[in-house]
């Protein structure tokens, strides 16, 4: 099994770092399929695992100098919140709608990035 | 910063955030388009939404931690793992054109926006018991 999760745990951190998200995109699924995890257990492994991808691509980025902190707050406390709301609906609904959903906000974001 | 565009950036870190606590991903793919339309580059948008994940995971596994869900070793190795791949991943970034950089993101949404259709789609990957 740990062969498999280092392996799983690079392509996850080259993902991270590369596009600057977490890497969960990677990991849930792969968490899944490969190991094994039901829903739940491979997306709150997926959180942890991305805490320590996530101060590592910081730091890394942080001596490039790219990295601006006032902004990051901005967002990211904000997202602590929806974090936690997230996971406690989690545990009490289906996500299938909240799923289409944002993949359909994914879709017009891609566009304008294309676009932009 | 007018405080139209705080208001939006407050609501789209929300969205990230509960983004996250659904699906188990950090929040980046919300949080790097959100930032380059605050004004970041590309690459600033990046970095800084790895900073503005950290916040966001530490609130969703503290929360899964109390369901019992966190397989806390396999987070462990797949983490200290990816601290390889996270390297490569920012030496890659750092030369990367601007442009392409933002188009292959834009692609990597597309990506996930599939996935994200797919996992509705299966049988019950998230089953909800009461």
């Amino acid at each position: 099994m740990t062969p498999k999760l280092i392996a799983i745990g690079l392509v996850a951190g080259f993902f991270s770092a590369l596009f600057g998200v977490g890497g969960g995109i990677v990991l849930v699924p792969l968490l899944l399929l490969v190991v094994g995890l039901d829903g739940r257990s491979a997306s709150a492994t997926s959180l942890a695992a991305i805490g320590i991808t996530a101060l590592a691509g910081t730091v890394l980025y942080g001596f490039e100098g790219h990295v601006d902190v006032g902004h990051a707050a901005l967002v990211g406390l904000p997202a602590a919140a929806g974090a936690v709301t997230g996971t406690v609906i989690q545990q009490r609904v289906s996500v299938r709608t909240l799923a289409l959903g944002f993949s359909a906000l994914l879709v017009v974001i891609a566009g304008w990035l294309m676009l932009s | 910063m007018s405080a139209t565009t705080v208001v939006l950036a407050v609501l789209l870190g929300l969205a990230a955030g509960l983004l996250a606590g659904f699906f188990g991903v950090g929040g980046g793919i919300l949080f790097v388009p959100t930032l380059v339309a605050l004004g970041l580059s590309q690459i600033e948008a990046e970095a800084t939404s790895l900073l503005a994940i950290l916040p966001t995971v530490a609130a969703g596994t503290w929360q899964q931690r109390h369901y019992g869900n966190v397989r806390w070793r396999t987070a462990l190795v797949l983490g200290v793992a990816s601290i390889a791949g996270a390297a490569a991943g920012v030496q890659i970034a750092t030369e990367l054109p601007e442009d392409v950089l933002r188009r292959l993101f834009a692609l990597l949404l597309l990506g996930v926006a599939a996935q994200l259709a797919w996992r509705s789609r299966r049988a019950a990957p998230y089953p909800s018991k009461p």
